[in-house]
C-alpha cells in the first residue's frame, strides 16, 4: 500500500489507540493506579495508625472499624492501605532486575548461538528444574531474609526465564535478512545486537515484564507468607495473613485474612489484566 | 541442637560425628557419592536418617500433586478448548479472564478465600489436609480436596492458555479447512484432525508446570499445615537444617527432571514427526 | 438434484466484503463469471486482487469477518449461499473440490496418508472396509508410484511434489462438479510444477473436470485454461478465451500487465519494460467509476464518474472499458529507449574470481553438500544470472562469495586479490565493494528504524559520510532510486513492497558497491511492480556500471537482464555461457529440461521434456554426474560412475556433460513442424 500523508497516524499511535480501546487493560490500569496511590500516600490517608496496637482487639467490621482489627488491636483497613507500599517496592525492583539481566542474555545467546548459547541454557535449564519458591527459601535460610537479598535472588532466577523469551525472539529475528545487511556494512556485534535487534524485541520484553511481575508479587507474597520475605512489623499483607490465619479455623474471625486477601488478589489480577491487554495488542 | 552454650568439646564430637569438621568440598562430594547411592545421610536437627524423613513426606506430597492433576488437567484443556471454539466471544473471555485471575493470585490466597467459602461458611469440605489415620481412600481424597483446589487455581489458567492457543493455531491451519472441505462436519474436524495437533504442544506445559507444582506445595503444605515434602523443605529451611534442605531439593530437581523426561517421550510417541523422521 | 445441464459454477454479480475495524470493506465488487461442464476457467490478478477471496466464497469459507453481502453463487445449479449446514457438507464431499498452495499444510501432519485419503471416500459413503483401497486407487490415479507405501506414511516423510499429488488425489476422489485450484503450484519447484500442471491437464480431460484455476502468473494460466477473466481491485475487468485474451486485450489493465512482463526473448539492451503506474487502490475503497481510472492513461472524465458496463467485444471476449477500441494503443507509462548499452571488456581481469567454492554444512549427522566446488568470474558492468531449483546452491554460493558464511573450500578474488573467506575478516573497502539486495524486503529492512535512518546509517558505515554530506548524498541516493522526500521519514512498513525494495536497493547503492547480489529482488513483489524495479537495477548498472550476480527462478526475467548466465544442479555449475546461448542452445540436458518446464504465455516452441522423480538431496548425491538420475539424456554407464569435467564447447559456453555438443545440438534441433513466432503485444 502506498504512503497515505493524510493518515500520517503511526503504527506507534495506532498501537497506542488500541491499547486505550482494551477491555482488559484499563481496568487493571485503575486497579493498579489506586494501589500505586496508597503505596505513596497510604500511611497518610490510613484512618487509624496502621502500626498502632491502640485499638480494641478482633472487632468485627463496624462503622468506626470498616474492615475490623486484628488480634493485636491494629486496623485492618489502615494496615491494607498501607500495605500496598512494600510489595510494590520489592516487586518491580525484582523484576527490573531480571529484566535487564535477561535481555542481555538473551540478545547474547540468541545472536552468537554456539557454545556460549549452549553453556548459558544448560544454566537455565538447571534453573528452571527447581521451583522458584523452593530456590528463594534455599538462599533466604542461608544468607537470612532481607529484603536487598529477596530482590537479589528473585531477579537471578527471573534472569534465565526472561532470557529465554527473549532469545527465542532474538533467534527470530537473526534470521532475517536486517540483520545481515548490517554485518554487510560491516557493523560491530553490539551495535547489531543493541540498535537492530533489541527496537525488534522490545514487544515481547513489554510483555515479559508484565507477566514477570505478576509473578513476582505472586512469589513475593509466598515467600513474605512463609516468613522469608517482608519482614514485620511491616504492614504487608501477606504478612497480616501469616499473623492471623490461624485464628481461621475458628471461623470467627474472617476478616482479619480475607481483606489483605482480596487486596493481593486484585493487584495480582490487575497486573496480569494489564500484560493480557499488552499481549493482545502486541501479538496480533 | 545442643544450644548456645554448649561447651567446645561436645560441640567438635557432635561436629566430628555429623562430618562437618571436613572442608566443605569433601563434604559436598561425599554428600553426592551417597545420594547416588540412595543414602541421604542425617538430618542436623532431628538426627535422624533423612531418607525417612524425606520418604513419607514426598509419597504424602504426590498424592495431593495427583489429586491436583487428575483434577486439573482435563478441566484445563476442556477449557481451553472451548474458548478456542468460541473465541472471541463471550465464553472466550470468561474462561481466559477467570483463568488469568485465578493464576495470578498466590495459592495461599485462593486457599484462604477456598477455606472460608467451602470450609467454614458452607461447611463442605474440611478444613485439615491430613485425614485421620487409618481412613479410607475416599476419605483421604475428601481431606486432600482443598489444598488440592488451591493448586488447581494457580495451574488452571496456565494449562487452559496453552490449549486454547494450540487449538485456535490448529483451526486456522490449512489442514482444518481441508477437512471441512472434504464435507466433514464441525464435531468430527474437531475430534480428528483438531484436538491432536492441538494439544501436542500443552503436554510439555503441563510437564513444566510440575515445577511450579512443587513450589506450590511447599506454600500450601505450610498452610494446611501438612506433612509434605514442601513442609519439609520449609522446616528444615527454618532451622538451617541443611542436609535435609539439599536433599529436600535435590529430590525436587529430579521429581522435575522425570516429569518433563516423561512428557519429551510422551510428546515423541504422539508427534510422528519425531517418530518418522524426515522425508527420504 | 438439478440437471447436468446447469453450469459447474455460475457468480452473478457477487459482493464480498470483510468487516476491517468496524467498518465494512468491499472486496469483490458485482463479480459474474460462469464455468461451464467440463471446462478450465482462468482467475488471474495481482495480490490482494480478490483471486482468493472470490475461491473461499465459492466453498463458503470466507474469514469469520468476511460476508457475501449481495449476488448469488451457484455449483451445479445449487445455491451455496442458501444451503443449510447438512446440504453444504453434502455438497463438499460430493461436488465440490479444492486445491490450494502449500501442500504440506492442506495434509494433517499427525493422520497418515492413506486415512486422509480414504476419509474423503468415507465422507461420500464408501464402507470402511471398502475406502483404503479406493484411496489406494486414487493415489495411483495421480501416477504415485508405490501407492500402498505412500499410504503408510506422514505427511512430511513426502516431498513437495507428492504431498500436492496426494492432495490432488483427494480433491479428485470425489470427481467433483467442480474443482478449484488456487495458485496450486506456486512455491514448487519449475521441473516440479511441470509434472504437477501436466497431471492436472491429463486428469482434467480424463475425467472432465470442470476447473477454476486461480492464479498470477499469466503464462500458467496460458497453459492450463480455454477462458480465463482479469480481476482487478475486486473487479472482473476483462473476460474472454484465453488466446484472444493474452494476444488481442482490450483492457488497459490487461496490456499493461502483459507489456510488464519480460518474455519473447527480449533484453535489457532491447529497451526497457513498460510499467503501471500507481498503486492498486486500498481495500474497500469507495470508487466512483473505473476502478483502473487512476492508473489508467487513457482515463477520461467518463471514466471517473461511470462504471464501465461490461463491454462485448466479440468472439465471447469482453472488456469492462468505455475505450476498449483503444486499449491497445495505451501510451507507455515508461519510455522504452535506454542508456547506451555497456560495453564489457572480458579480456581485462575480472572483478571478481571464484575458484572451486565449495560449502558442507553439518546436520545432524550429515554432511549436506551445499556447493561442490563452482567457479565462475564476473567483469565489471556485466549481469551474471544465476538460475537452478532448490538445493542447487545458488543461495550459498551467494552468501560465501560475500562472505556471510564461512566457505569449506575454494578462494575468492576480488581484482585478481584474495579475499579473506569471512566478513569479519575482510577489510571496510572490500565489505564496501559487495553488497546485496535481498528478495524480501519486509525482512530485510528494520521494521524500527526510519527509511532516513536506514540510509543515514549505510552512509556512514559504507561511505564514510556523516552530517550535510551525508544529507545530501542521501537525497542523491533517493533520487536515482526514485523515492520522494515524504518516503524518507516513514518506517518501512508504510511503504508498499515495491517502495521497500527500493530502499533496499538504495541502502545496497550507498558506498558505491562494484558488485551487487541480487537474491530474487523482484520475486515477492507483483509483475507490474517487478519491471519498475527491473528497469531501476538496468539503470543503476548503466550509471554506476556496477556488475550484479542474479538469482532468480523465473528464467524470463534472468534473460532480460543477464549477459551470462549461470546453470546449478545440486551444488554443481551445469552450464555457464552467454545468456541467448544458454536459452537459444544448444545446451546442458539440464537446462534444457529447465527451459521446457516452464510454461511460457506465448506457448509452444520447444519439445515438452519431464524430467523423472524428485531433485535428490544435497546430503545424498548421486555418483558420477549429479544429475544421471533423472537426465533423458543418459548414454549410458559413464554417467553413474564418472563426473563430467567442465569444458569450454563454444566460445564462453561451459558445459558439464559427457555428451558432446555436437551431438547436443543434433538432438536438441527444433523439429520443422514447429515454429514460434513471438507474439506482438
Amino acid at each position: 500500500m502506498p504512503v497515505r500523508p493524510t493518515a500520517a497516524v503511526t503504527a506507534r499511535r495506532e498501537t497506542f489507540r488500541q491499547l486505550l480501546r482494551s477491555k482488559t487493560l484499563i481496568p487493571g490500569a485503575a486497579i493498579v493506579g489506586f494501589w500505586i496511590f496508597c503505596a505513596i500516600l497510604g500511611p497518610t490517608i490510613a484512618p487509624h495508625d496502621p502500626l498502632g496496637q491502640t485499638q480494641p482487639q478482633l472487632v468485627a467490621p463496624s462503622w468506626k472499624y470498616l474492615f475490623g482489627t486484628d488480634q493485636l488491636g491494629r486496623d485492618v483497613l489502615s494496615r491494607v492501605l498501607a500495605g500496598a507500599r512494600s510489595i510494590m517496592v520489592v516487586a518491580p525492583a525484582a523484576t527490573l532486575l531480571g529484566l535487564v539481566g535477561g535481555t542481555i542474555v538473551g540478545l547474547v545467546t540468541g545472536y552468537f548461538r554456539g557454545l556460549v548459547d549452549d553453556a548459558v541454557s544448560r544454566v537455565i535449564d538447571a534453573v528452571l528444574a527447581l521451583p522458584l519458591i523452593v530456590i528463594a527459601v534455599t538462599v533466604l535460610a542461608a544468607l537470612g531474609p532481607s529484603t536487598v537479598t529477596l530482590i537479589v535472588v528473585i531477579g537471578i532466577v527471573f534472569t534465565p526465564l526472561v532470557g529465554r523469551t527473549v532469545r527465542a525472539a532474538v533467534l527470530a529475528e537473526r534470521s532475517l535478512e536486517y540483520v545481515q545487511a548490517a554485518r554487510l556494512r560491516g557493523e560491530r556485534a553490539p551495535y547489531v545486537m543493541f540498535v537492530e535487534i533489541l527496537p525488534n524485541v522490545m514487544g515481547p520484553i513489554v510483555v515479559e515484564a508484565t507477566v514477570r511481575l505478576g509473578y513476582a508479587i505472586f512469589a513475593i507474597a509466598g515467600l513474605t507468607f512463609l516468613g522469608f520475605g517482608v519482614q514485620p512489623p511491616a504492614p504487608d499483607w501477606s504478612l497480616q495473613i501469616y499473623d492471623n490465619y490461624t485464628l481461621l479455623s475458628a471461623g470467627t474471625y474472617w476478616w482479619t485474612v480475607l481483606f489483605p486477601a482480596l487486596a493481593i488478589a486484585s493487584l495480582v489480577i490487575a497486573v496480569n489484566l494489564i500484560a493480557d491487554g499488552i499481549a493482545q495488542v502486541l501479538d496480533r | 541442637m545442643l544450644g548456645p552454650f554448649a561447651d567446645p568439646a561436645s560441640v567438635k564430637a557432635l561436629d566430628h560425628q555429623l562430618g562437618v569438621d571436613r572442608p566443605f568440598y569433601v563434604q559436598y562430594g561425599d554428600w553426592i557419592w551417597k545420594f547416588v547411592r540412595g543414602d541421604l545421610g542425617m538430618s542436623l536437627e532431628y538426627r535422624v536418617s533423612v531418607w525417612s524423613l524425606l520418604g513419607a513426606s514426598l509419597l504424602n506430597s504426590l498424592k495431593l500433586a495427583a489429586v491436583a492433576f487428575v483434577l486439573v488437567v482435563p478441566l484445563s484443556l476442556l477449557g481451553g478448548v472451548v474458548a478456542a471454539l468460541k473465541r472471541g466471544r463471550f465464553a472466550d473471555r470468561a474462561i481466559t479472564l477467570t483463568g488469568l485471575s485465578l493464576t495470578a493470585v498466590p495459592e495461599f490466597v485462593s486457599a484462604i478465600i477456598l477455606i472460608l467459602v467451602l470450609g467454614i461458611w458452607l461447611k463442605l469440605l474440611p478444613v485439615t489436609a491430613s485425614a485421620p489415620s487409618g481412613s479410607g481412600f475416599f476419605t483421604q481424597i475428601k481431606f486432600l480436596l482443598l489444598p488440592g483446589l488451591a493448586l488447581v487455581m494457580v495451574l488452571f489458567g496456565y494449562i487452559a492458555r496453552m490449549a486454547r492457543a494450540g487449538t485456535i493455531e490448529a483451526l486456522n491451519a490449512d489442514y482444518a479447512r481441508t477437512a471441512y472441505l472434504k464435507g466433514l462436519g464441525t464435531p468430527v474436524v474437531i475430534r480428528r484432525h483438531v484436538l491432536r495437533n492441538a494439544l501436542l504442544p500443552t503436554i510439555a506445559v503441563i510437564a513444566t508446570q510440575v515445577g511450579y507444582l512443587i513450589g506450590g506445595l511447599v506454600v500450601i503444605e505450610r498452610l494446611f499445615n501438612y506433612n509434605g515434602i514442601g513442609l519439609r523443605i520449609f522446616t528444615a529451611a527454618q532451622n538451617k537444617d541443611f542436609t535435609l534442605l539439599q536433599s529436600g531439593v535435590l529430590l525436587i530437581g529430579i521429581v522435575y527432571l522425570l516429569a518433563t523426561f516423561t512428557a519429551d517421550v510422551l510428546y515423541a510417541v504422539l508427534n510422528p514427526r519425531i517418530r518418522h523422521g524426515a522425508a527420504e | 438434484m438439478s440437471a447436468d445441464a446447469a453450469p459447474a459454477l455460475q457468480l452473478v454479480d457477487v459482493d464480498v466484503v470483510y468487516r476491517v475495524r468496524g467498518r465494512e470493506r468491499e472486496v469483490l465488487r458485482g463479480v459474474s463469471l460462469t464455468v461451464g461442464r467440463g471446462e478450465a476457467y482462468g482467475l488471474v490478478g495481482e495480490s490482494g486482487c480478490g483471486k482468493s477471496t472470490t475461491a473461499l466464497a465459492v466453498v463458503r469459507y470466507l474469514p469469520r469477518n468476511g460476508r457475501v453481502r449481495a449476488g448469488s453463487i451457484e455449483v451445479a445449479g445449487r445455491d451455496v449461499l442458501s444451503l443449510s449446514g447438512a446440504e453444504l457438507r453434502r455438497l463438499r464431499a460430493q461436488e465440490l473440490s479444492m486445491v490450494y498452495q502449500n501442500p504440506g499444510e492442506a495434509l494433517n501432519p499427525s493422520i497418515r496418508v492413506g486415512d486422509q485419503v480414504a476419509e474423503v471416500f468415507r465422507v461420500g459413503g464408501v464402507p470402511r472396509g471398502e475406502a483404503p483401497a479406493r484411496a489406494e486407487g486414487a493415489l495411483r490415479t495421480v501416477q504415485i508410484a508405490a501407492p500402498a507405501s505412500v499410504m503408510r506414511r506422514y505427511p512430511h516423510q513426502l516431498s513437495g511434489g507428492m504431498q500436492q499429488r496426494v492432495v490432488i488425489a483427494m480433491a479428485l476422489a470425489k470427481n467433483p462438479a467442480l474443482l478449484i485450484l488456487d495458485e496450486p503450484t506456486t512455491g514448487l519447484d519449475a521441473t516440479v510444477e511441470a509434472e504437477v500442471l501436466d497431471l492436472i491437464q491429463q486428469l482434467q480431460a480424463e475425467f472432465h473436470t470442470s476447473v477454476l484455476f486461480i492464479s498470477h502468473n499469466l503464462a500458467v494460466i496460458a497453459k492450463m485454461c480455454e477462458r480465463v477473466g482479469v480481476l482487478y481491485a475486486g473487479r472482473l475487468v476483462e473476460e474472454g478465451p484465453v488466446e484472444r485474451v493474452l494476444h488481442d486485450p482490450r483492457h488497459p489493465y490487461t496490456v499493461g500487465l502483459l507489456r510488464c512482463i519480460p518474455r519473447g526473448g527480449v533484453r535489457k539492451d532491447h529497451g526497457r519494460l513498460d510499467t503501471i503506474p500507481g498503486f492498486l487502490p486500498s481495500i474497500g475503497e469507495e470508487l466512483a467509476g473505473c476502478v483502473f481510472a487512476d492508473r489508467c492513461a487513457l482515463v477520461q472524465p467518463i471514466c471517473r464518474t461511470d462504471e464501465p458496463p461490461l463491454y462485448d467485444v466479440g468472439t465471447a471476449h469482453a472488456s469492462r472499458c468505455h475505450f476498449h477500441e483503444i486499449a491497445q494503443e495505451l501510451p507507455r507509462a515508461t519510455p522504452a529507449d535506454l542508456e547506451q548499452p555497456l560495453r564489457i571488456d572480458r579480456t581485462s581481469t575480472p572483478l571478481l574470481r571464484v575458484e572451486d567454492l565449495a560449502k558442507v554444512f553439518h546436520q545432524s549427522g550429515h554432511d549436506v553438500h551445499a556447493l561442490g566446488g563452482v567457479s565462475a568470474s564476473i567483469w565489471p558492468g556485466e549481469t551474471l544470472g544465476l538460475v537452478g531449483e532448490s538445493g542447487s546452491g545458488k543461495t550459498t554460493f551467494a552468501r560465501a562469495l560475500l562472505g556471510l558464511v564461512g566457505p569449506s573450500g575454494g578462494t575468492v578474488e576480488l581484482d585478481g586479490r584474495g579475499l579473506a573467506p569471512r566478513l569479519g575478516q575482510r577489510t571496510p573497502e572490500d565489505v564496501r565493494v559487495l553488497q546485496i539486495v535481498f528478495q524480501n524486503p519486509d525482512s530485510a529492512l528494520n521494521r524500527r528504524h526510519l527509511v532516513r535512518r536506514i540510509l543515514r546509517r549505510a552512509l556512514k558505515k559504507l561511505a564514510g559520510l556523516s552530517g550535510s554530506g551525508a544529507e545530501e548524498r542521501m537525497h542523491e541516493l533517493a533520487d536515482s532510486v526514485r523515492l520522494a522526500e515524504r518516503h524518507l521519514s516513514v518506517r518501512p512498513n508504510q511503504l508498499s513492497g515495491g517502495l521497500k525494495q527500493r530502499v533496499a536497493i538504495a541502502r545496497a547503492f550507498a558506498g558505491s558497491p562494484r558488485l551487487v547480489v541480487c537474491d530474487e529482488p523482484t520475486s515477492a513483489l507483483d509483475v507490474s511492480v517487478q519491471a519498475a524495479i527491473l528497469n531501476l537495477l538496468v539503470e543503476l548498472q548503466a550509471d554506476q556500471k556496477v556488475a550484479y550476480l542474479f538469482i532468480s527462478h523465473d528464467l524470463g526475467v534472468v534473460r532480460y537482464i543477464s549477459d551470462r548466465i549461470a546453470v546449478l544442479y545440486l551444488g554443481r555449475l551445469m552450464e555457464l555461457g552467454p545468456a541467448d546461448v544458454v536459452f537459444e542452445g544448444p545446451h546442458h540436458p539440464y537446462t534444457e529440461a529447465l527451459l521446457s518446464a516452464v510454461p511460457t504465455i506465448d506457448g509452444g516452441g520447444r519439445d515438452r521434456i519431464r524430467l523423472k522423480g524428485e531433485i535428490p538431496s544435497p546430503a545424498a548425491l548421486p555418483s558420477g554426474c549429479v544429475f544421471h538420475t533423472r537426465c533423458h539424456r543418459r548414454i549410458g554407464p559413464i554417467c553413474e560412475q564418472e563426473e563430467p569435467p567442465l569444458v569450454e564447447a563454444t566460445p564462453g559456453q561451459f558445459l558439464r556433460c559427457h555428451i558432446p555438443i555436437e551431438e547436443l545440438r543434433r538432438l536438441q534441433a527444433p523439429e520443422p513442424a514447429e515454429a514460434a513466432p513471438a507474439a506482438v503485444v
